[in-house]
């Protein structure tokens, strides 16, 4: 067991937010365990609503609003829920770094760039202010952006979508931490942008031996960059697998709409995009069977009736949640033009 | 700069409108200002020579141009009442005023923005709700009402103040405070609610922010989340309405300072109302056109120091 700790940095076991809402409580995440080995990357992939975020926010010990997290979250050595708020600030910024999605809302308007990245030295490491400043200007450079002495003193509003997401990822950098969390950090930024950004978090992350958990609506944003990949669905993980395994054969039926529904520069013009037809349950319901099951095409009485377990077939870190699993063996390659191979060659 | 210079223009557009209106209305009162100069019993002759010296036999337009060439040269005439210079009288009145102004505004600030922050960081809560309630119960009071009572206690039951009077600044810092001190918080513990409501209201969106969730992975204490991250975006409504009720003080304080005997603006309005002292009138009315239109001008001000983006948007 320790050794599994010591390989370990995050362990999470049985994480459930419940949101407190007019129509019922919604259950945005139920029952989650995932685990994170030092200096890996975790990919948590779903559609807007699937808990991404709110799994990362529960593991933050910041629900929104009356939101209330159950489970256990193993960080190194200490369970995140049991600890009081002053002792989760601490770690906080210091030891887990959080890019958020929109860069254009995340950074403060009103307060110098520059003074934001010093903001959690300043508080956590008890360095002077000019120090503070002089790491600044480092850590913008450190992510790409030229001239990082004048840009120092930017307000974020002088600075462009891809610029200030950078700021964003030095904020996150600025204290080393071992873990960092990236919420959808390109979902709001130019296509142009994306890679760049994607490629910049992965140099970063080889750089400083982080840990990421880098949550994506896009398989494609994931595919040779993660090691691990877990697909969630309503609240739940439907299926789970080393990236590569996961690419190679798609178990579960949402894993492979969710992939068709990726649009294809090599598919034939003309042929209309593929979707997934219906919507996500109402997650302030009582759930029976299969989350996905009204909206797949496969579903039969058994999957409305009882809930598939998430559990490994014949690959043992290869788990999905169905009882009707896709035939393995149908390899899916990742789609192609997005993808600068990094993590694969 | 040229945000702040077309703000300038703009204003002083305005000060020119309000006094011409407020000459066009003195002109239409059915009173007959010479007869009142002249005093009683007056001949009609007297009354006709008065009338050519006070130049009202002049058509209206004429009497403003004359009014307003003066006002510029610093010249706002002299009083019919007492035939001091009004700007003299103005001069005199008007560091009352702006102390009480200053105090007021000063003690409203200091309950409104912590009890803004608190509130609406603790949104919905009992205590959110227990302020709220305070807040509206000294909102429903006027001032003069709460001077009336600030006087009961303070001054007759515990006799920590006086009650009435001024004491200029030569007289000493704190007797002159002391003087102060019951009239400005009669004012602020009416102004400070709606301050308090508006920064609550804003701040409440504030703390809704990308960014303030950003502030809080940042792993930094609540304290200098609200300080130091939301308060200031959640300004602008807060300096708006400060600017506003800072500007209405300066005319708008008659009764707080006749009440406590301040011998301020208010007070020289009103009495050159009821004496029919036009120059007086005028003159107060110059001054507070022009307190609006400055207090405008420093909120816009404050805008650009408040959020960096306005400045830019001028350009």
């Amino acid at each position: 067991m320790t050794a599994a700790f010591d390989r370990h940095l995050l362990v999470a076991e049985d994480i459930s937010v419940h949101i407190p809402s007019g129509g019922g409580t919604v259950r945005a995440v139920d029952r989650v365990s995932l685990s994170l080995e030092r200096g890996k990357t975790l990919a948590l992939v779903g559609e807007s609503g699937s808990g991404k975020s709110m799994l990362c926010r529960a593991i933050l010990g910041i629900p929104p609003g009356r939101a209330a997290t159950r489970g256990r979250i193993i960080f190194g050595e200490r369970d995140l829920a049991q600890l009081p708020e002053k002792e989760l600030n601490a770690i906080r910024g210091r030891e887990i770094g959080v890019v958020l999605q929109n860069p254009m809302s995340s950074l403060n308007p009103v307060l110098k760039v520059g003074w934001q990245i010093a903001e959690p030295m300043l508080r956590h490491l008890g360095i002077s202010l000019l120090k503070a400043r002089e790491r600044a200007v480092e850590l913008l450079g450190a992510v790409g952006i030229p001239r990082p002495a004048e840009r120092v003193d930017c307000y974020p509003h002088q600075l462009s979508g891809g610029m200030r997401q950078r700021v964003a990822i030095a904020i996150a950098l600025a204290c080393d931490p071992q873990l960092l969390i990236a919420d959808e950090p390109t979902t709001a930024l130019d296509v142009t942008v994306q890679a760049e950004i994607l490629n910049l978090l992965g140099r970063l992350q080889m750089e400083r031996r982080m840990a990421m958990i880098l949550v994506s609506h896009d398989l494609g944003v994931v595919a040779g960059r993660a090691h691990e990949t877990a697909v969630m669905y309503a609240g739940r993980i439907v299926e789970q697998a080393p990236t590569v395994i996961l690419f190679d054969q798609m178990r579960m039926r949402y894993t492979r709409a969710l992939f068709d529904s990726i649009p294809r520069l090599d598919a034939p013009s003309g042929q209309p995009l593929a979707s997934i037809g219906g919507q996500l349950p109402d997650l302030a319901a009582e759930l029976q069977g299969c989350r996905f099951a009204p909206r797949c095409r496969r579903a039969e009485d058994r999957c409305f009736a009882e809930e598939p377990p998430l559990v490994a077939d014949g690959l043992e870190d290869h788990r999905f949640a169905c009882w009707f699993p896709c035939e393995p063996g149908i390899s899916v390659t990742p789609p192609g033009p997005l993808l600068p191979k990094r993590i694969m060659s | 700069m040229r945000f702040l210079w077309g703000k300038l223009v703009h204003l002083s557009l305005v000060v020119v409108a309000v006094t011409a209106l407020t000459f066009l209305m003195l002109d239409h009162v059915p009173a007959d200002i010479a007869s009142e100069v002249a005093g009683q019993g007056a001949t009609s002759e007297d009354i006709a020579a008065v009338r050519e010296r006070l130049g009202l036999n002049d058509p209206l337009p004429v009497r403003y141009g004359r009014w307003i060439a003066a006002a510029v040269r610093g010249d706002l005439g002299n009083s019919f009442a007492s035939g001091q210079p009004v700007v003299e009288a103005i001069r005199s009145h008007l560091p009352v005023t702006v102390e009480l102004i200053v105090l007021a505004q000063l003690f409203a600030l200091l309950l409104a923005i912590p009890a803004g922050v608190v509130t609406a960081w603790r949104a919905g809560s009992p205590l959110d709700r227990t302020l709220g309630t305070v807040a509206f119960g000294f909102a429903s009071l006027p001032a003069f009402a709460l001077a009336i009572g600030l006087i009961l206690v303070f001054a007759l039951r515990l006799k920590w103040l006086p009650a009435t009077g001024y004491t200029p600044l030569t007289g000493g810092i704190a007797a002159n405070l002391k003087g102060f001190l019951l009239p400005a918080l009669s004012i602020a513990l009416v102004e400070w609610v709606p301050l308090m409501r508006v920064l609550r209201g804003d701040m409440i969106s504030t703390l809704k922010e990308d960014f303030i969730l950003l502030a809080r992975c940042k792993g930094l204490p609540t304290r200098q989340i609200l300080i130091g991250h939301a308060l200031r975006p959640s300004c602008f409504t807060l300096v708006t309405v400060f600017g506003m009720q800072a500007a209405s003080l300066i005319g708008g304080a008659v009764l707080i300072e006749l009440i406590f005997s301040l011998p301020g603006i208010g007070r020289l309005l009103v009495t050159g109302i009821f004496a029919q002292d036009y120059p007086v009138v005028q003159g107060c009315v110059l001054l507070i056109a022009m307190a609006y239109v400055g207090m405008n001008f420093l909120v816009d001000v404050c805008y650009g120091l408040l959020d960096p983006r306005v400045l830019k948007g001028g350009r």
